[in-house]
């Protein structure tokens, strides 16, 4: 319980972004014709905001109901490796924590999550405190949102649409481990500029973090069969100092 | 119940919900079934970084030279304190703060 807590607090930075930006997403959906029965359906069962954004771009009668489900399954591709990466979390955990916890992971709390796992160790309900106060936060500014409706405000005036970049930069810089570090995420950062132009969707997301990740491994690969090498070497000489020594 | 929720409404937010949910999990279920060391190991450790760092860089490169000004002060405020409140309030600040100056100047 204490954990949960913890999580909660941890991540109130991002739950006060998620209200400023659950409050103009409400309107947009009010605007949009969504109903807030509706969006309180996506909030509690989807928490995803980006698919629901897509959604609600969608959210014309009749509804594209097949249509709509690709273009979440595109947005969403990255909770494939984020889930993925949260193993170390919940490894040896129970199946029932694992099929509970993982419904409330968004990026928000997945990186907050990750950052204090990797500081001395978390556990899933850390995440899960995240996870309950973001979609608290997101479900109350969305439906408030979508009820009172009205001017759309704009968000980049009072820097908002940064507050999401500046919290995720400095997760950035605590998950750093080392100079090995740095060409798997040069690699992803060029990777995710580029995929933005190329890929629909968020799709550019999951081609950084495959492609950086994919990365290490192979500059792993090369460098223990450069010491392999350099092993053998040694004992090359080994060989070659013992046999002159012999004579 | 019409005025709820729209004919295909349900049926959407369930694909929707189901299909992330798949993911979610997925992910998790399969990384279980990798092993513990070797390749597989490096790849699960490296994604955290370079997934934050795809969901990262394309938005502070959107925000143009006072994006990367503001991401300047907030990482310093981060490495001076660890304080991640007052890392987004400074680069919320910071951000304004170079918004206004070019729009006025």
């Amino acid at each position: 319980m204490k954990e949960v807590f913890k999580g909660m607090q941890a991540n109130i930075p991002l739950a006060v972004s998620a209200i400023a930006y659950g409050g103009i997403f409400g309107v947009i959906s009010g605007n949009q014709g969504v109903s807030w029965a509706e969006m309180l359906t996506m909030d509690l069962l989807l928490f995803a905001g980006s698919a629901q954004l897509v959604m609600i771009e969608m959210w014309h009668s009749p509804i594209p109901v097949l249509a709509i489900g690709l273009a979440v399954l595109i947005v969403n591709m990255r909770y494939l490796l984020i889930g993925a990466s949260l193993q170390p979390v919940f490894d040896g955990r129970p199946f029932w924590q694992k099929a509970l916890g993982m419904h409330l992971v968004a990026d928000e709390n997945w990186a907050v999550t990750i950052a204090a796992h990797r500081n001395g160790g978390t556990c899933p309900a850390f995440l899960v405190g995240g996870g309950l106060l973001l979609l608290t936060a997101w479900t109350f500014a969305t439906i408030t949102g979508n009820l009172l409706g009205g001017q759309i405000v704009e968000p980049e005036r009072w820097g908002l649409d940064f507050a999401f970049v500046a919290v995720f930069a400095a997760l950035s810089l605590s998950l750093w481990q080392g100079r090995d570090d740095l060409l798997p995420w040069l690699v992803a950062a060029g990777l995710a500029v580029a995929g933005e132009h190329l890929l629909p969707g968020k799709l550019y997301i999951a081609l950084g973090g495959v492609g950086g990740a994919l990365t290490a491994v192979v500059l792993e690969i090369v460098q223990t069969k450069r010491t392999a090498a350099a092993g053998e070497d040694t004992i090359a000489q080994l060989a070659v100092i013992g046999k002159e020594e012999d004579r | 119940m019409n005025d709820l929720f729209q004919f295909g409404a349900i049926p959407a937010i369930l694909l929707a919900s189901g299909l992330t949910y798949t993911l979610r999990l997925g992910g998790l279920l399969l990384a279980d079934r990798l092993p513990g060391s070797g390749p597989a190991r490096r790849f699960l450790d490296c994604l955290p970084g370079t997934i934050l760092l795809s969901l990262t860089v394309p938005g502070a490169l959107h925000s143009g030279i006072e994006g990367m000004l503001g991401l300047v002060a907030c990482l310093l405020v981060f490495l001076r304190t660890r304080n991640l409140l007052l890392t987004m309030t400074a680069g919320m600040a910071g951000v304004c703060l170079f918004r206004w100056v070019g729009y006025f100047s």
